[in-house]
């Protein structure tokens, strides 16, 4: 049965109200998801307002700002700070991305909100347990699998046209953005794969070299890991990389038929 | 390793994520979809009374009429946007921008296809 409402103990309140030094001219406010495993009780949003005067222009620039100079009690993850590592993707403004690509001017809504990405059992403030997305990704085996020996004297070689056919796929970061904005994957998550993991399936489907095509469509052929895709096509809205995951559990579920015949 | 006190961050569409032209047209589908298995117990309840000779049990009321827009309307969107999944399932028109112009064609459709049976029902054979 889908869930639409949170549990009891996931309900938030309101929280603390950090406002902008007086002398700030030019300010926006950001509503931040927090919890605290240490103290427990609801989760609660606190607001922070930010002199845009002295704070880069990224979302993650004011995170970064707030725990230097507000509340370093404030956790959440980032590395990159150039959206190629992942760390930072949340849900911003009412979609998910990555703090570090996402423009304090893009956001659309007056006081900006921000909650850890969607639908998963939160660690501390905007750090969510990804365990079972990262248990998904290692159950697709993401390797490439061979029978054939390789070549004595060199690599494995592959024709343009066909390293042409991973473009689009091989930049996935893995930020999870994706399959946390998927209604499908917030309620079937334990047995659907979700877009991300589907895209990185068909990424080494569709890699020339890989020689385990059968095997990895056996295990997708399931009404849940695969099927549970409905075409909501939040995910692709969402890719911060411009990815379309939607478009590849498409072409996997017309190999499957197309492997069929007739 | 989850600790049970965990809580389970927001998720719902509206609340919490923005609602987007692909995921409402998507919700909508299921819906339309869901009623008009209910509401074919009202259409085989109209073919039953056509057989006893009261074809106007659908149309003779104003409240009656309403329920044949809605349903008629429901169907044509379903039927719409059933088309749009035809194409998706062949692979075409998954690009952001292909689905928001077909998600518009679909809508824009079904807001004329309503007006032309309200005048129908409303006018032409009332």
């Amino acid at each position: 049965m889908p869930q639409f409402r949170l549990p009891k103990n996931s309900r938030i309140v309101p929280g603390k109200d950090h406002p902008a030094p007086s002398a700030a001219k030019r300010t926006r406010t950001f509503r931040i998801y927090r919890w605290n495993p240490d103290e427990g009780g609801q989760p609660r949003m606190d607001r922070y307002t930010v002199d845009l005067e002295s704070c880069g222009p990224m979302v993650l620039d004011a995170l970064i700002k707030i725990k230097n100079e507000i509340d370093p009690t404030l956790t959440f993850r980032r590395s990159c700070r150039e959206g190629i590592c992942g760390s930072c993707a949340m849900n911003i403004d009412g979609t998910n991305t990555l703090a570090c690509t996402k423009a304090i001017d893009d956001c659309r809504s007056k006081e900006i909100p921000i909650y850890p990405l969607p639908h998963l059992p939160v660690i501390k403030d905007l750090v969510p347990d990804l365990t079972h997305f990262y248990a998904q990704y290692a159950s697709i085996r993401p390797w490439i699998r061979t029978q054939s020996a390789p070549p004595p004297d060199r690599e494995r070689l592959q024709s343009k046209e066909d390293r042409a056919k991973l473009d689009g796929l091989y930049e996935c970061i893995l930020c999870a953005c994706c399959s946390t904005s998927c209604p499908s994957y917030w309620w079937n998550g334990d047995r659907y794969l979700g877009p991300a993991i589907l895209l990185q399936a068909y990424r080494w489907i569709v890699d020339s070299r890989d020689e385990d095509t059968g095997a990895r469509l056996d295990e997708l052929e399931d009404p849940f890991r695969l099927y549970r895709c409905h075409t909501i096509m939040n995910c692709a809205r969402t890719c911060p990389k411009g990815l379309n995951p939607a478009q590849a559990i498409a072409e996997i579920k017309k190999l499957l038929v197309q492997r069929r015949g007739t | 390793m989850t600790r049970p006190d965990r809580p389970l961050s927001p998720f719902m569409i509206g609340p919490y994520y923005r609602p987007q032209l692909t995921s409402m047209t998507s919700i909508a589908h299921r819906i339309t979809g869901a009623l008009l298995a209910i509401g074919l117990i009202g259409w085989v309840v109209w073919l039953h009374a056509l057989a006893w000779g009261t074809p106007t049990a659908i149309t003779g009321s104003t409240l009656s009429r309403l329920v044949l827009l809605l349903f008629s309307v429901g169907a044509f969107y379903h039927l719409a946007n059933g088309i749009r999944h035809l194409f998706w399932d062949a692979g075409k028109g998954l690009s952001i921008p292909a689905a928001y112009r077909s998600g518009w064609t679909v809508v824009a459709l079904t807001g004329l296809f309503a007006v032309a049976a309200s005048f129908y029902l409303f006018e032409v054979i009332r």
